[in-house]
């Protein structure tokens, strides 16, 4: 492998090239320029889509309950990053919490002022992550004996006993109840982001591409075939749930970052289809899918396509663009997708795939970034 | 006699009223091949997915290389219901029952009757994945590449295989894109990744036109001699069976109704009369 072939050349150039924009976007824009917070969301939830592919895609388990693991993730990062001085403002109704420290404080000890709250909030996210990780474990104990229709319903069930849980005035003094978290720090700008988005992402990637990646796929494929050739059902179908759960976690801590507030009312159901959405329409089995997907959609939906509900679009004004009038287009946008690209936009390919030269009859549903 | 590589004793599976195998008892050797035949409905396939662990036997116990791997006697309702023989013989030693998975690591590998390829992977890594059972490498070290090693060895025996079967200059296609033919051959190549002692094919030539059953023969033949391979068959195709079984179990409606060489079955008149039948215009 001395020479690199020509699409990972071309695929590194762009992911360089998209690294180097958001740089530029830090650079020139103010921090609450929309194009930066489109950016931000966009990456969280391009992390969550991809870990839920990795479950739905990759394994064939059809799961939703992705809203209440980024729940886990998203109060877990608040809870362990709010400064010691502001818990008391901000756990007004419980006598300031039961937590009195913070990760970012505790590591600029002795890291210093710069590295020392980067360190701590990353070990926020990481515990989020595992502390999801665990309890996918509990859950997948009995949820996993179940198979497809059964499995979504159970997850979805689940995630909304996880948030009436969260909301819990008991809990008060650990999840400020049904009350905000906020005054936690944000880790940087869009590149940030990129970059630590790109970090998670990758692992995901490199886990799809090893003899693990290739046993879910054969799950998913055939599954009495893929016992019979000594893949452990159990074990693997528990391994992916898990390792989806982590980023599922990590990508809800990054939510908390991105909004600024936490609170367990906005973890719906409804958050679990908006990904899963993101998910079919980039191709179910496609990372890159999910991530241009994710774009797409958040750029659409939170900027592009603003001006469908402010009156004026394009510089067309018309009285029937009023709030509500972008959702239907929105809606009309995916029955449009999904007539016209089945697979998703992706299909099951990566990006490499779209500079291979096409050696087969060119299938439908290809479009590059 | 050579050594004993599968023995089934007392093998009985019934669904609800149905005895579907009864009472089959068969020994497999060493270097053998085996057919079971039987007419349809006669139960092979269900005898198949006892040995394999698909199913849980109603009663009896199957042994492989010496140790016993599955076994079970009537239990809770199946206690009043049993109608099979020797319900006794296994009650007071302690069931097995492993997963299709387990049984695969103990060095037993099947194909199936329709071909269950994997149908998004290539050819190449059809095969490649049925090598992940030996990996000895965790989710983390292959993830993080740690394993660059085992699979580059996994990777040269798939392609020695994929060589040896004759799917080399297939290998980068869809599963699903080979002719029928091929795709039997590939399901019996990924069966042989996993390294087994024995291979059991169900109806390895169903659907196929004369010419294909006849390379098939060929084929099988020449894994026993290339990997040593003992095999266990189920097949309908007659000359198939009669040219290269060593041994034949007859079995109709769930019961072993004769056993032996292709001569001996050939003019067993109970065989003729369930299964073979007599050439009308001869």
């Amino acid at each position: 492998m001395k020479t690199i072939k020509r699409e990972y050349l071309l695929t590194a150039l762009i992911l360089l090239a998209v690294l180097v924009g958001a740089f530029v976007l830090d650079a020139s824009l103010p921090s609450y320029h929309i194009a930066i917070k489109v950016v931000k969301k966009a990456c969280v939830y391009s992390l969550v889509a991809v870990s839920m592919n990795l479950l739905n895609g990759f394994t064939g388990l059809f799961s939703l309950g992705q809203a209440g693991f980024m729940l886990l993730g998203a109060y877990s990062y608040a809870i362990l990053c709010i400064p010691v001085a502001k818990r008391a403002g901000v756990y007004q109704y419980f006598d300031g919490g039961i937590v009195q420290f913070s990760l970012p404080e505790f590591f600029s000890g002795f890291l210093g002022g710069t590295v020392g709250p980067v360190v701590g909030m990353l070990c926020a996210l990481l515990f989020g992550g595992l502390l999801t990780a665990l309890c996918a474990y509990l859950i997948g104990l009995p949820v996993l004996r179940l198979k497809s229709d059964y499995l979504a319903i159970a997850t979805l069930g689940f995630a909304e006993i996880l948030r009436a849980f969260f909301q819990w005035n008991a809990l008060g003094p650990l999840t400020n109840g049904s009350n905000l978290l906020k005054n936690y720090p944000d880790i940087g700008g869009a590149a940030a982001y990129i970059l630590l988005v790109g970090v998670f992402i990758a692992v995901i990637l490199l886990l799809v591409n090893s003899t693990y990646g290739r046993a879910f796929m054969a799950i998913r494929d055939d599954e009495v075939a893929a016992e019979a050739m000594g893949i452990n059902l159990a074990h693997h179908k528990r391994m992916a749930f898990i390792i989806s759960s982590f980023f599922a976690g990590v990508g809800g801590g990054m939510l908390a970052m991105y909004m600024g507030t936490v609170q367990a009312l906005s973890f719906k159901s409804a958050m679990t289809y908006e990904i899963l959405l993101v998910v079919v329409m980039g191709g179910i089995g496609s990372i890159t899918g999910s991530i241009i997907t994710s774009f797409l959609y958040i750029a659409g939906l939170e900027w592009l396509l603003r001006g469908l509900d402010s009156g004026t679009f394009l510089g067309i004004s018309s009285p029937i663009f009023k709030n509500g009038f972008r959702m239907a287009i929105v809606s009309v946008i995916i029955m449009v997708v999904v007539l016209f690209f089945r697979k998703g936009i992706m299909g099951d390919r990566e990006l490499p795939d779209l500079f291979r030269p096409r050696k087969k009859a060119a299938k439908k549903g290809g479009e590059a970034k | 006699m050579s050594e004993n590589v599968l023995k089934l004793e007392n093998i009985t599976m019934q669904f609800g009223g149905v005895v579907a195998v009864d009472n089959l008892s068969m020994e497999i050797n060493k270097g053998e091949i085996v057919a079971l035949i039987g007419p349809n409905g006669a139960g092979k396939t269900t005898a198949f997915n006892t040995i394999t662990g698909v199913y849980e036997p109603t009663n009896g116990q199957v042994s492989f290389l010496g140790s016993p791997i599955v076994r079970n006697h009537p239990q809770g309702k199946m206690k009043k219901a049993y109608k099979g023989a020797e319900a006794e013989k296994f009650a007071r030693q302690p069931v097995l029952n492993p997963t299709p998975d387990k049984i695969t690591a103990l060095g037993m590998a099947r194909t199936f009757q329709n071909i269950r390829l994997w149908k998004t992977q290539t050819v190449f890594d059809n095969v490649l994945i049925a090598k992940h059972m030996l990996r000895t490498s965790n989710v983390f070290s292959a993830t993080f590449r740690f394993n660059r090693a085992e699979e580059a060895k996994q990777r040269a025996e798939v392609a020695a295989l994929l060589e040896i079967v004759g799917l080399t200059d297939v290998k980068d296609e869809l599963a699903t894109s080979l002719p029928y033919g091929k795709q039997r051959r590939l399901e019996i190549a990924r069966a042989l990744a996993t390294q087994p002692k024995l291979l059991m094919l169900d109806e390895p030539a169903a659907g196929m036109n004369p010419q294909e059953t006849d390379e098939l023969t060929a084929f099988i033949a020449r894994v026993r001699k290339d990997f040593d391979m003992t095999i266990l068959l189920i097949e309908h195709h007659m000359d198939l069976v009669m040219d290269i079984s060593d041994r034949i179990y007859v079995i109709d409606f769930g019961k072993l109704i004769a056993s032996g060489t292709p001569e001996v079955i050939q003019n067993d008149q109970r065989v003729i009369d369930a299964y073979l039948g007599v050439e009308e215009d001869a």
